[in-house]
């Protein structure tokens, strides 16, 4: 068996776009997925009873099921209610609910280590309880996590290989159509392998300056 | 009673303070009068419900049964009553509390701009005011990890002050410091104490009480068992446990 790389060097336009594909999922995935986690540890920390029930349930579901049932349940489903959205749309909204569950867990964790201390602080000189969470409480404990939420996220880049079974846009159904062309397999996933090595590692180094940025203040 | 008759307005009443935490029974029917000014030493074993006495007066702590009344704003489920009262009475914690994310000056700044909806500038000023006045100014722009033990309560003194309150609590707020950094703290609140500022202070600190203190109170096992003029309190301590206790605290130092 004789390699021949020229079918996929050939098709480096189609390649890209389906990078972009892939980084766009992933970084509106994340976005949404941050902002479902904090919004839902701020609900759970609200401690009224429905709502903090109804958030302990969808991390619950979201984590004990797959997420490729996950994203063809929002595909087939949200169409019986009427909602029509492009195959891009809802693996954003997918990537986003799958890491949002995630990311509540973990941010409820980096919540918990801050002492009570702080709140009791911040209480004490006036502010209400959602003042603290968002001014005192919720960056502490962000950096206390965010290693722990920079693996999630990485996951989640990952992950988007997988909607290409509602054929969102993305590197991995990029590299379906060269094969189908091609027929060369080996080829074709050998190059999306490193290529998603390579979009990890800067996604890596991405999430590291902003952590790093974000949380520039000495500990001890 | 001879005692609350005289002196400036009643700041804080509590009578017949009844709270539990579960079945463990934490205050017995407190009744504690503070008048504008006074100055209160709170002191007892641990356990005994001082810190948790201190923490029912701005409602960091419910009650069970029972009244408080501060400055005026009785102390019910009210989140106004409570807002009022936190408005008006600053705390001072053993662990300091300090923002770590937050420079010193935001520290200070963040409440009076959001409850007291002061401008940056204005909120700055008086910021910058009181750090001076706990010597502490030319540290605004540092983190708080960067400051000493003592250095970080004097900022958490001057961030409670920020909010020109009518009355400070301390809550052991030397028991966490090094030797060396006791002094530094103590002096400062010396310094509030002679400026007239109302206070009621947790503390085991017997030279600051005999130093500043009009009343010292003895508490254990969540009663006050003993109420006197610290002459009285540390020569003729009148209760066997307040003369137990005081022969703890005198044989240690």
């Amino acid at each position: 068996m004789t390699l021949d790389f020229s079918v996929v060097a050939n098709a480096w336009p189609a390649l890209l776009s389906g990078v972009m594909g892939t980084m766009l999922l992933a970084a509106s995935g994340m976005a949404l997925a941050m902002i479902i986690g904090v919004l839902g540890v701020a609900i759970l920390r609200a401690q009224m009873r429905i709502p903090s029930f109804l958030v302990t349930a969808f991390v619950e579901i979201i984590r004990n099921t797959p997420f490729l049932v996950q994203i063809y349940f929002i595909f087939f489903a949200l169409p019986l209610a009427g909602i029509r959205l492009n195959p891009t749309i809802t693996a954003i909204l997918a990537l986003g609910l799958n890491g949002g569950a995630y990311a509540i867990e973990i941010i409820r964790g980096g919540v918990e280590s801050i002492s009570k201390g702080q709140t009791e602080a911040g209480l004490a000189l006036g502010l209400h309880r959602g003042e603290v969470f968002r001014l005192i409480v919720l960056k502490p404990a962000l950096k206390a996590i965010y290693p722990s939420l920079s693996s999630q996220f990485i996951l989640l880049t990952l992950t988007t290989a997988i909607c290409t079974s509602i054929s969102a846009y993305e590197l991995t159904s990029v590299g379906q159509r060269i094969e189908a062309e091609t027929f060369r397999s080996f080829e074709v996933y050998f190059t999306l392998t490193m290529i998603y090595l390579v979009i990890s590692l800067i996604t890596m180094w991405v999430l590291a300056a902003i952590g790093k940025r974000a949380f520039n203040y000495p500990d001890r | 009673m001879e005692q609350s008759q005289q002196g400036g307005a009643r700041m804080i009443e509590m009578r017949k303070v009844e709270k539990w935490y579960g079945a463990f029974h934490a205050l017995k029917s407190v009744d504690l009068t503070v008048r504008q000014g006074e100055r209160i030493v709170l002191c007892g074993p641990s356990g005994s419900g001082k810190s948790t006495l201190i923490r029912c007066i701005n409602h960091l702590e419910t009650i069970q049964d029972g009244e408080i009344v501060v400055s005026g704003h009785r102390l019910n489920d009210s989140q106004k009553a409570v807002d009022a009262v936190r408005r008006e009475v600053g705390m001072v914690f053993q662990q300091f509390n300090l923002f770590p994310h937050k420079t010193v000056l935001e520290n200070c700044i963040l409440a009076p701009m959001r409850v007291r909806k002061l401008s940056r500038a204005d909120a700055e000023a008086t910021a910058r005011r009181y750090l001076d006045r706990v010597r502490i100014g030319n540290q605004a722009e540092k983190y708080p990890a960067q400051l000493s033990g003592g250095q970080q309560q004097r900022v958490a003194i001057a961030r409670a002050l920020c909010m020109e309150p009518k009355a400070m609590l301390f809550d052991e707020p030397t028991s966490a410091l090094d030797p060396e950094m006791v002094k530094e703290v103590l002096d400062t609140m010396i310094g509030l104490a002679r400026d007239g500022m109302t206070m009621i202070c947790v503390t085991h600190e017997m030279g600051f009480a005999r130093q500043v203190a009009d009343r010292v109170i003895f508490m254990a096992d969540g009663e006050i068992v003993e109420e006197n003029d610290p002459d009285t309190f540390f020569r003729n301590p009148q209760h066997e446990r307040s003369r137990a206790f005081l022969g703890e605290i005198l044989a240690h130092h």
